[in-house]
């Protein structure tokens, strides 16, 4: 660190409130936000156009090669690479937007314009998509919320009685959760919890529907290693994370002051430490979220959930370069936006937070 | 100040001990003192002498583990608070004893209103109800000299100046009239000009409230302005303990006479050269057996090397009532 | 100063030294005003002598310190050390100059490499200026030791194992090993204790008589000041509002801030504390970033008057040997002399 800090400059009057500031911040964050969002698309595209396995692979050779050219120039593979691009481009940003507003308002934005078309399937790769969304979405959501709700008290009790038994094996715990890979873990509890104790199913029945309490039970049985497995890993990270921000805060002289002033242990651990702990925490979940679903990809492989991660998986082995450029660039612009979400929250949860 | 009115608080043989992994440090050894009601006591020595750990013993506030309150009394209100058990002693914080301290940058917290944080004890100790406490909040603003008090009372601690924030953190500790306020070197982190605005604010609310002060600082000239007594410290202990204009026209102990002859003067005649106490301040690890300053001690002697010295009274009142020292060695006439 | 003393050329010679940071601000950074730490300042320092550099937190002491020896590059103005132009040296020309001037650091702790032994941190700059070999290089550095007073059995230790004093020590003999002229020396006792600080400034001035070494003390202590150096400079707000030799400043201060600045002081007498008429400022200091019109100290000034709102007063020479920037002593088109005595009715604040 350098030598002397330099003290912010001291003023009498009260500073000017923060949202006007806030306002700016996000209107930059965003303007940033476009070239940024521009320059990944460009780089997944080209990645994944010049990536080998073409599209012919999957055309039965008994087809003859002038119906093959024909069927490739159908499917505008043939074009050259930057027509392709503008097109995925006008196509992701503007067209399939039109088409999700018409599918919920009934409007016609989008007059038939071509979508973006899944190689393999034919059909729209955002119908894909809204079709396997919910199947992530119900498994990974539960893991991630019910993470942050055991993980959260765990780190703040941890922190709260360093050094106790309780600290000890939560560390214990929470160092296995991190370091031992989700693929490992799930295995490990197919083998032993559907497979020799037969407790749950083994595969998850992605067409069931919750119609009654026996399917809802249904669901819920199917839904509980997976989701065990994601969130031991999520919330080994969280807790550790809160515990240490605790500990951080659990320091600080503004404790003090509070148990000077002679309020309970409740109010000092429970309001003032973890108002003030929870700041970096909530950031550090806000950004983990466009992470899990890169996680899922994994999850869903071994518990064969038939979701957005195992899309993923689906188009790389059928080089479906459509939906891979589709989903690879959904997952770079949940990124780009957690992080702003990230950023604002901090300014929200922070008043000392000033963005200049 | 009548002398022979009951003390507001009454320390007797406090001890504590941090235990670490380095083994035990002896902060705070057999310190006694007492606090009468309007009277402003300073304590001064230099860093580590154990003038935060004395005071945050009395309430523990020290975090345990590693601090150990070993021994002593403290008497206030007619019970020993060390014996009374944390529920009850959060009852005394805030409501009978009020704290500010050295940082008034980190002291506040940063996440809450400035009306939150004066709010809180209010309601907590006088039952207050959120309103009752918020205009309360407002009025004590206004009594630490924060001007339009209202609209401060929604600003956060970052929206004020070190000052101001001190003021704020004078205004909860006095909050609930508290018997005795206790400053932790209030102004060590504030600039002269500011920490002059301090000293005249606590001067001007001690005639207002007549509430008994303990203000820790290492500055003598603070000191010299403000306290009716003076209790020096060093290495844990106290050596030595008079009226402030007693203390500094008629120093005994070693430590003292050089610490006044070490500062520089502000008027007067301009030293050559000043004098130095050599050596460093004593990390103590055991229950001492020796003087803590023999080292560092211009006149120590064999006897100071077998036996820590203990207080005894120079003007013939008993120890603690008026001139004390600890010191085996004794100043005559004319000693430098 | 153009009296018997005007032979000796100054060693530093400052004219209209600025150092403003950019603040940058809105949607597209636009570079929307300037922190003006130090706002145009002028001093020189004798060949041997202490200026003393004193003011509040956030005035712009250090900045002044720091742009003096070219750690920031100055907005606008010279520093001329030595009879060269530091300002504008092209940083090949500055290394060579470095060895010439040098800083003493506030925060001993922070200032040292925590991995480096004592004489690989004594050393260093040996290392980085000089040719001679491991040997010679390390008989100077317990040369060094020795003359701030650290054993020599202390070389193989780290800064971890030394207390507060003892590493401003090793601080001060780092600064002196390329033989220094000038030394910075910001605020090197703040983090000292009152005992410790005593030994540090003795070690200082003994330096001083013996290497004839020239330098800027930087401050907030105004007794340790009044001991150490032989002129003064009050800052306030990013300028110099008096400059004065010290008994002068200390006997009569005659800018209203150094007034209030010296008589809000506490000082270890209680029987003079008892009587003494203290000036206590009301508010803060403004924000350097959006100074006051005209005197930067017209906010809280207790003898503010109208020209003061409206024109910034230039540092002039009210007396001899003395400089001051305040409109009561600039021509008489103000309401008032030059001289002023301050009453307490006059005060603002809690004084009673
Ligand atoms: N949490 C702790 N763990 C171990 N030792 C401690 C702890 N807190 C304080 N000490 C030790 O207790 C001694 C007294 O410290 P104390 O904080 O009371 O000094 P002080 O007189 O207030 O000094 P300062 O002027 O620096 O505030 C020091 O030697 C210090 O190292
Ligand atoms: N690198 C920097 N960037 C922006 N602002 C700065 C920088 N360095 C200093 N400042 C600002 O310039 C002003 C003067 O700072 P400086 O550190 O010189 O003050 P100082 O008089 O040394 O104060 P202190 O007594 O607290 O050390 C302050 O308002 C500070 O915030
Ligand atoms: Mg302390
Ligand atoms: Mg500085």
């Amino acid at each position: 660190m350098g030598n002397t800090a330099h003290p912010p400059p001291k003023s009498l009057t009260i500073r000017a409130e923060a949202p006007p500031r806030m306002l700016t911040f996000v209107i930059r964050r965003l303007l940033f936000a476009i070239p940024t969002l521009l320059l990944i698309s460009l780089v997944i595209f080209l990645i994944v156009d010049l990536a080998p396995g073409s599209p012919m692979s999957q055309i039965p050779l008994t087809i003859p090669p002038d119906v093959r050219v024909k069927m490739l120039d159908a499917m505008g593979a043939n074009d050259p690479l930057f027509v392709r691009y503008f097109l995925w481009l006008k196509q992701f940003f503007i067209i399939e937007p039109a088409y999700m507003i018409d599918s919920w308002f009934g409007t016609d934005l989008a007059q038939g314009a071509p979508r973006i078309l899944s190689w393999k399937s034919r059909s729209p790769v955002f119908d894909v998509i809204g079709q396997r969304l919910p199947q992530t979405m119900t498994v990974i959501g539960t893991a991630y919320l019910l993470a942050i709700v055991i993980a959260v008290p765990i780190g703040v009790y941890s922190a709260y009685r360093q050094y106790s038994w309780f600290d000890q094996v939560g560390t214990f715990v929470a160092l296995v959760g991190y370091s031992v890979p989700t693929f490992f873990t799930g295995l490990l509890v197919i083998v032993i919890f559907s497979i020799n104790l037969q407790w749950f199913p083994s595969v998850y029945d992605t067409t069931l529907d919750v119609t009654d309490w026996a399917s809802f039970w249904k669901q819920v049985r199917q839904m509980v290693m997976p989701v065990a497995v994601l969130a031991l890993f999520n919330a080994a990270e969280i807790s550790r994370f809160t515990r240490a921000s605790m500990l951080e805060n659990l320091g600080q002289d503004y404790v003090r002051t509070a148990r000077a002033k002679g309020m309970s242990e409740r109010v000092v651990v429970l309001k003032h430490v973890l108002r003030n702990s929870l700041i970096p925490v909530v950031t550090v979940i806000a950004l983990g979220i466009p992470t899990i679903f890169g996680g899922a990809i994994i999850t869903e492989t071994v518990f064969s959930i038939n979701g957005i991660g195992a899309y993923v998986i689906d188009s790389i082995k059928s080089s479906d370069l459509p939906a891979l450029q589709t989903l690879t660039f959904i997952f770079a612009v949940l990124i780009v936006v957690f992080n702003l979400i990230a950023d604002v929250l901090y300014g929200i949860l922070d008043p000392r937070i000033r963005y200049d | 100040m009548p002398d022979g009115a009951q003390p507001v608080l009454d320390v007797r043989g406090l001890k504590t001990v941090f235990r670490t992994r380095g083994g035990d440090i002896h902060a705070v050894n057999t310190v006694s003192f007492h606090l009468r009601p309007g009277e402003l006591l300073g304590v001064v020595g230099e860093s580590g002498s154990g003038k935060s750990v004395t005071m945050m013993s009395l309430l523990g506030l020290l975090p345990s583990p590693p601090a150990d309150v070993r021994g002593g009394q403290v008497w206030l209100g007619g019970q020993d608070i060390l014996t009374i058990g944390v529920d009850a002693l959060r009852e005394v914080r805030g409501a009978k004893v009020g704290f500010v301290f050295q940082d008034p940058m980190t002291s506040l917290n940063p996440v809450f209103t400035i009306g939150h944080q004066i709010a809180e004890p209010l309601i907590r100790h006088m039952g207050m109800t959120k309103a009752q406490a918020s205009v309360r909040a407002a009025e004590l603003l206004e009594l630490v000299g924060i001007p339009d008090a209202k609209k401060r009372l929604r600003a956060y601690p970052h929206q004020f100046s070190g000052g101001m924030r001190q003021r704020v953190m004078i205004a909860i500790a006095l909050s609930c009239d508290p018997d005795v306020l206790i400053a932790d070197e209030p102004t060590t982190a504030l600039d002269v000009t500011i920490q002059a605005q301090i000293i005249e604010l606590i001067k001007d609310l001690r005639q207002k409230l007549g509430m008994a002060i303990i203000w820790i600082t290492h500055d003598l000239g603070v000191i010299a302005g403000i306290a009716d007594r003076v209790m020096v410290m060093y290495g844990g202990q106290v050596v030595e303990q008079a009226p402030v204009r007693e203390l500094f026209a008629n120093p005994q102990h070693p430590y003292t006479r050089a610490l006044l002859k070490t500062i520089p003067k502000l008027g007067g005649a301009r030293a050559a050269r000043l004098q130095v106490i050599e050596g460093q301040p004593p990390i103590i690890m055991a229950e001492p057996e020796a003087c803590q300053f023999r080292a560092r001690c211009v006149h120590a002697h064999a006897r100071c090397e077998a036996e820590n010295p203990q207080r005894r009274a120079i003007d013939g009142a008993a120890v603690g009532q008026g001139h004390d020292v600890a010191c085996h060695w004794t100043a005559g006439a004319g000693d430098a | 100063m153009l009296d018997a003393r005007a032979t000796p050329t100054p060693l530093v010679q400052v004219r209209d030294l600025k150092m403003h940071f950019p603040i940058y601000s809105g949607i597209f950074r636009r570079h929307t005003g300037d922190v003006k730490a130090v706002d145009g300042v002028s001093f020189d320092i004798m060949p041997g002598e202490t200026l003393g550099l004193v003011g509040e937190s956030g005035c712009g002491k250090s900045t002044v310190g720091r742009t003096l020896l070219r750690l920031y590059d100055p907005t606008a103005g010279s520093v001329t050390i030595d009879g060269t132009d530091i300002a504008t040296l092209s940083p090949e020309a500055l290394r060579l100059k470095r060895p010439t001037m040098q800083m003493v650091f506030q925060d001993p702790q922070a200032s040292l490499n925590p991995r480096m032994t004592l004489a690989e941190i004594i050393g260093e700059p040996l290392r980085e200026h000089t040719t001679g070999d491991a040997a010679t290089q390390l008989e100077r550095v317990y040369e060094l030791m020795n003359a701030v007073g650290l054993n020599r059995r202390f070389a193989r230790r780290f800064p971890h194992e030394f207390s507060g004093g003892q590493r401003q020590r090793i601080g001060i003999a780092r600064a002196l090993a390329l033989n220094p002229k000038f030394i910075v020396c910001d605020e090197p006792i703040a983090a000292l204790d009152v005992s410790i600080q005593a030994q540090v400034v003795n070690l200082l001035e003994d330096l001083q008589d013996n290497l004839g070494l020239t330098y800027l003390f930087i401050s907030h202590d105004l007794s340790m000041v009044r001991h150490i150096a032989d002129r003064v400079a009050v800052m306030y707000l990013g300028l110099i509002v008096e400059l004065s030799p010290r008994d002068a400043l200390y006997a009569n201060p005659l800018h209203p801030y150094a007034k209030a600045l010296l008589s809000a002081v506490p000082e270890a007498d209680p029987a003079r504390e008892a009587t003494r008429r203290r000036i206590i400022l009301k508010g803060d200091v403004p924000s350097p970033a959006n100074p006051p019109k005209g005197c930067t100290f017209c906010t809280r000034c207790p003898q503010v008057f109208d020209r003061c709102r409206t024109e910034r007063p230039a540092l002039i020479e009210a007396e001899p040997g003395r400089k001051v920037a305040c409109h009561l002593f600039t021509t008489p088109t103000a309401g008032s002399t030059g001289s002023v005595e301050v009453t307490e009715p006059n005060q603002q604040g809690v004084s009673k």
